[in-house]
């Protein structure tokens, strides 16, 4: 069972990965990377490590991902304003 | 197409360097030697519930010290380099949902962030994860309220007080020779209560503060000053 899961979940997240690359818009490909840590600390949870996984969904997914908006807000911002 | 034959080279030598790690797998019964010391200290000498804590905090303390200072150097780097030029205010205002919800939310966050490196020694998390819990709650205050001025130099203060505190705690070992960042300069007390494992919920509430302060500034530099 728990290694289906796991399974299932590491192909997800290769897909994920595949799509943060191919994807046009760099808002979608933001949002793949972001998903990418989401299940891996889900992983790191069933694999009994809840102290990387608290670091991995909060830093990971969570802080980068904004930190990541932000940062493409202001490059576009700066190309319009040329 | 040599970029592609490249690529593909690259790929199979990385499948041919990971793929002994599948095959000859051995899941491990016991725990090896600096395991066994560990888990066995963490508990006796320490008194701490979390053993991941007291590695992270004492045995391995100075490698933590050196984390805090890299993450202190990354924000100082952001700040530098994106220095926002606060224009004029936005008209936008955020949509009411969010608002209210904020209003509610944000105290909770806080509190559950707080929780989190106070308890470090008992229960999963700590410092870093608290502290990035906490600056979530501040970017959810920042994303319902676009107009909010964040005082930079309280932020400031703070962290560089409690990284001022941390390293004194580590000088204050060394001066009581029991070592650079040893929790024992505080009384052990009872195992499994809050105020207990000596200095570790001291030191983690200090790494709390600081990365909270931290990531704090880098959101606001990065999103507030549009």
């Amino acid at each position: 069972m728990i290694p289906g899961i796991i399974i299932g979940l590491g192909v997800i997240m290769i897909a994920a990965a595949f799509a943060a690359i191919y994807f046009k818009s760099l808002l979608a490909s933001i949002i793949a990377a972001g998903v990418i840590s989401l299940l891996a600390s889900v992983i790191y949870l069933i694999l009994g490590s809840p102290d990387v996984a608290m670091t991995e969904a909060s830093i990971g997914s969570g802080l980068t991902t904004v930190i990541f908006l932000f940062a493409l807000h202001r490059v576009r911002k700066g190309k319009s304003d040329d | 197409m040599i970029k592609k034959v490249v690529v593909l080279l690259s790929i199979i030598g990385l499948i041919a360097i990971f793929m002994p790690m599948i095959t000859q797998f051995q899941e491990r019964e016991n725990l090896n030697e600096l395991a066994t010391d560990y888990v066995n200290g963490s508990i006796h000498e320490l008194g701490t519930p979390n053993v991941v804590t007291s590695v992270i905090v004492t045995y391995r303390g100075l490698d933590t010290l050196g984390e805090v200072t890299v993450l202190f150097l990354a924000t100082v780097g952001v700040g530098f380099l994106l220095k926002g030029k606060s224009e004029d205010k936005i008209e936008i205002s955020a949509s009411e949902l969010l608002e209210t919800t904020s209003s509610v939310l944000v105290a909770m966050i806080m509190v559950l962030g707080i929780y989190i490196f106070t308890h470090g020694h008992l229960t999963p998390g700590g410092g870093f994860q608290g502290g990035v819990v906490i600056a979530s709650g501040f970017l959810l205050m920042l994303l319902s309220n676009v107009n909010a001025k964040m005082n930079h130099s309280i932020m400031h203060f703070v962290e560089s007080l409690s990284g001022f505190a941390y390293v004194g705690i580590g000088v204050t070992g060394l001066v009581l020779t029991v070592g650079f960042l040893s929790p024992k300069i505080l009384p052990l007390g009872n195992f499994g209560d809050l105020f207990s494992a000596g200095a570790i919920p001291v030191i983690y509430s200090l790494v709390g503060l600081k990365v909270g302060s931290e990531l704090t500034s880098i959101l606001v530099t990065m999103g507030g000053e549009k």
